[in-house]
């Protein structure tokens, strides 16, 4: 099947709006006698929920969680990008497409990225009037931060906890609609898998994960919002929940998937301290406004460090190396994600690593702490201000920004960074690439739907920091609610979907012979134990850096494991009763062949771009050397898999990318 | 460190239930005390026993999914944080730990350590919100502003993150802290003023209808709050109650 990505014609800044002025619509009467599954409720699928049901359709809303609100978008913490302009520092909806199809290397499709920077101005008036609390400044107005990849300050906050604020909004969105009883929501359920009928998404199997009863839950499309693989990784910042199984089905169901290789590795976040490790902690981007990051310059000092024979305050300026300012003087501490993150792993990997197991960096607060301190002396009209009320003063400031994640930071590793430079190291945090879906935010299967981190449509190859909560949000409240109903228009003489039939009898089938396989496999190792090893190789070999060697042996690792899961798989207890471990073992089951595909995908593209680093393609000499080098010619495309029975089989289908409006160019923040 | 856990098992909603010993060993002093958790499940798993179900997700204290009942207290002894970010550095080799569901007659078990809040639920649904379409044809973000110290009480009030741990504290299980933190959000916002009085009377209503118990002034709540919610929002509550039922 060709791959069409149906964008509309006309010049870029029109597209969106010539679209909606001519697609169908659904009158408000047929709204009533049509069902739509919308699966997660996150920031995407929670804001899509809503909208569609108020505006008319029956909506059937599932989380795995016992509430939607617990969602992962809710540990998002930094902020949400919008092009207000409200700082009046140049930015416009123009400069935060560009950023964006920038910051993610070139590889997004340009019709999806500019839309969502039409509509992101929109969200932000959308969450005022649903009583989010954004932070404000002393006049009351909304007040802004920086984030990396770009020059201007176009980041609304809350706290460190904007992902929850947003979340909270669109949670209660959902509620009003609940209560009127057009949105029925289902806790503690789980999609197993996705029913077509003459080729047509038209329900899902859905696991209830109290009973354990095996649920046929039918509609005339059905949305996919479930987030994204990083836990394919074991250890990533992702809740301990968070997985692949809706996204694979839909796969081995028909969608294709798309690149797989973009994974986002956040350059800050704790490091990890033992094998009981269990997930990753992240720190915030918003800390790179105020924070230096930094390892000592010389060896000695590394060792001295590790050895607790020094404290890094012992350092003076001059026998620190700020890596990020010294290498990319334009962009600093604020360079991209994927930048941030393989400069710290070179530094690392050069020996320079401040913990035991030489995977941290310092990330110091000082400098702001002195900085703000100062400011606040000559606004209080202290004149000579000791260092100690400088100190004091600084660090109120700093606590009113960063309070909850220097609190957080101080729980987990029982040092106060307020004192001493916290320790980061980067971890999977998000993934660009998910399920191919077109202008529409269609899959390839027809009244399929993705969106949110789901989805691979709008980041690229990296993406940029608060890109994820405007993404989710402009799917779910502005973009799907429109899409959708130019589909729908031709559904509304259908009649409600029956559940009797032969599709659901054989879609029910599959899912219960594979719980059944489960829970009497009675083999010797836990679920934990296989997706530990999925993890390692993962990490290992399709990390951070990646090489055609490693990628040859960590396809045939996964498989090995993906093997040795089916046999030697342990899932206790029974099928009809809450059973965690078997939740588990599905979804592992999944991230075993996610994990082969991904490897392949990351083994086809023999360039470097965003998050993708192939060690063979880097720039070997001038100013850019030891910088990821893309290779626009041969790779300037979206890699769509169409799955053929095992992931090794994938077949390749390529949306060659199209740029009119921006010129491709070497990503350079120096 | 080697810890004895006694910990609640029960089948499911309609089990008595009974308190279960059990081992570990070799816990490290940094683990989180869900790791623990996880290094006692592998072990039951490894020796064909049952492993012990409990709810946990995000784990960096955000979701509100994790609910344990630890030696006495919500979330453990540890202060501002919830189960899952409570390190074992708070426990010495040797301790005995009781492991508890939150407890509360509005929070049935479910199974182990697993409740049902879905009245919390009942009670946002009731009212926790404001009636506004999600078009995004509302007028412009800075249209109205808002005094910055009310923006910051509005979203001190809304750091709440449901996990019910002020009900499970609470002598009389009161829910009082969780919705008067939604009430006092919304209340101390202009957007949110319009159904001020709708709101505080509709949540309250279904709030009793769940059978959550009254507010006694302890202050229990509050202190064992992982994201400190303070009382004053319990105040702000009654008055906009009082105000509310004034109105009529």
């Amino acid at each position: 099947m060709a791959l069409d990505s149906k964008t509309p014609k006309g010049p870029l800044k029109d597209k969106w709006t010539s679209y909606k002025n001519n697609i169908d619509l659904v009158n408000p009467a047929n709204k009533r006698n049509i069902d739509v599954i919308v699966v997660g409720t996150g920031l995407a699928g929670g804001s899509a929920a809503a909208t569609l049901a108020e505006l008319g359709y029956n909506v059937k809303a599932f989380a795995y969680q016992d509430s939607p609100r617990r969602a992962h978008s809710i540990a998002a913490q930094g902020g949400i990008n919008a092009a207000k302009n409200y700082q009046g520092d140049g930015d416009s909806s123009y400069r935060l497409f560009y950023d964006t199809v920038k910051g993610g290397d070139y590889r997004s499709r340009e019709s999806n990225v500019h839309r969502l920077a039409e509509v992101s101005a929109n969200i932000i008036d959308q969450c005022v009037a649903q009583g989010v609390p954004f932070a404000r400044d002393y006049g009351g107005m909304l007040d802004n931060r920086s984030f990396g990849g770009v020059l201007v300050s176009r980041t609304f906050y809350a706290k460190g906890q904007t992902g929850q604020q947003l979340l909270l909004g669109a949670y209660s969105a959902m509620n009003r609609q609940i209560a009127r009883g057009k949105i029925e929501m289902f806790n503690r359920h789980e999609m197993l898998d996705v029913v077509k009928v003459d080729g047509k998404a038209r329900g899902i199997i859905a696991r209830n994960l109290i009973t354990g009863e095996i649920e046929r839950h039918s509609a005339h499309a059905v949305v996919i919002a479930t987030g994204g693989y990083g836990n394919v990784y074991f250890l990533s910042t992702n809740a301990m929940g968070s997985n692949a199984t809706a996204a694979w089905k839909i796969h081995k169901k028909g969608a294709y998937f798309a690149n797989p290789c973009y994974t986002q590795i956040h350059p800050t976040c704790i490091p990890r301290s033992g094998d009981y490790q269990s997930k990753l902690t992240l720190m915030s981007e918003s800390l790179r406004n105020d924070g230096r990051i930094w390892v000592p310059k010389n060896m000695e000092d590394v060792m001295a460090i590790r050895e607790g024979r020094k404290k890094p305050t012992d350092l003076s300026e001059e026998e620190r190396d700020y890596y990020l300012e010294r290498r990319y003087p334009a962009f600093g501490n604020l360079v991209p994600r994927d930048v941030a993150s393989r400069a710290a792993k070179e530094r690392c990997d050069a020996g320079y690593g401040v913990n035991a197991t030489g995977e941290a960096v310092y990330l110091d607060f000082k400098s702001a702490i002195e900085r703000y301190g100062k400011e606040q002396a000559k606004l209080k009209g202290i004149n000579n201000p000791s260092a100690d009320k400088v100190y004091e003063l600084g660090q109120a400031i700093v606590e009113a920004k960063y309070g909850n994640l220097f609190q957080m930071y101080n729980k987990i590793v029982d040092e106060d960074p307020y004192k001493t430079p916290m320790m980061i190291y980067p971890a999977t945090h998000y993934t660009m690439g998910g399920v191919w879906v077109d202008y529409n935010l269609m899959t390839t299967v027809d009244g399929l739907y993705c969106i949110g981190e789901a989805n691979f449509s709008d980041h690229g190859a990296n993406r940029l920091g608060a890109s994820a909560l405007m993404q989710g949000l402009a799917d779910g409240y502005f973009v799907l609610p429109y899409t959708i109903g130019d589909y729908l228009s031709s559904d509304i003489r259908t009649g409600k979907i029956p559940t009797d039939t032969k599709e659901f009898d054989e879609a029910e089938k599959a899912v219960t012979d594979q719980i059944n396989f489960f829970v009497n496999n009675n083999g010797s190792k836990s679920v934990d134990y296989f997706h530990k090893k999925l993890g390692k190789i993962m990490w290992e070999k399709v990390g951070m850096a990646r090489n055609e060697k490693g990628l040859k042996e960590a396809m045939a690792e996964i498989k090995a494991v993906r093997e040795d899961f089916w046999k030697e798989v342990n899932v206790p207890g029974t099928a009809d009763e809450m059973n965690p471990e078997l939740e588990k073992a599905g979804r592992v089951a999944d991230f075993l062949e996610l994990g082969e595909l991904f490897a392949k995908d990351a083994l086809n593209r023999n360039e470097s771009c965003g998050g993708h680093f192939r060690e063979e393609s880097a720039e070997t000499d001038g100013p850019q050397k030891g910088e990821a080098k893309r290779d626009d010619a041969n790779y300037a495309y979206v890699a769509a898999w169409e799955y053929k029975g095992q992931p090794a089989d994938a077949i390749l289908h390529k949306e060659e990318l199209e740029f009119n409006d921006i010129e491709l160019k070497q990503r350079s923040y120096k | 460190m080697n810890l004895t856990l006694k910990i609640w098992r029960q089948k499911d909603a309609n089990d008595k239930g009974q308190m279960v010993d059990y081992k570990v060993t070799d816990i490290s002093e940094h683990m989180s005390f869900l790791e623990m958790m996880d290094v006692l499940n592998e072990q039951l798993i490894n020796t064909g026993e049952e492993p012990v179900a409990f709810d946990h997700d995000c784990r960096e204290g955000i979701c509100g999914m994790c609910s344990m009942y630890i030696n006495g207290e919500a979330h453990g002894p540890d202060r501002g944080v919830t189960t899952c970010q409570l390190h074992m550095r708070m426990f010495k080799d040797g301790d005995t730990i009781t492991i508890e569901p939150f407890r509360a007659s509005a929070f049935p078990v479910i199974k182990d350590l697993v409740v049902d809040r879905t009245s919390f639920e009942r009670i946002q649904q009731a009212g926790g919100f404001i009636s506004v379409n999600t078009s995004g044809n509302t007028q412009d973000g800075n249209a109205i502003p808002i005094p910055k110290k009310d923006a910051d009480d509005a979203m001190d009030a809304a750091t709440c993150i449901g996990c019910g741990a002020c009900v499970a504290t609470c002598k009389n299980s009161s829910a009082m802290l969780f919705v008067g933190a939604k009430v006092s959000q919304y209340a101390l916002l202009p957007q949110g003023r319009v159904e001020a009085t709708d709101r505080v009377q509709n949540m309250v209503a279904q709030m009793d209808l769940e059978g959550f118990g009254n507010c006694t002034n302890t202050g229990a709540c509050e202190i064992e709050c992982p994201k400190g919610i303070s009382l004053e929002n319990i105040a702000r509550m009654n008055s906009e109650f009082m105000k509310a039922n004034l109105k009529g």
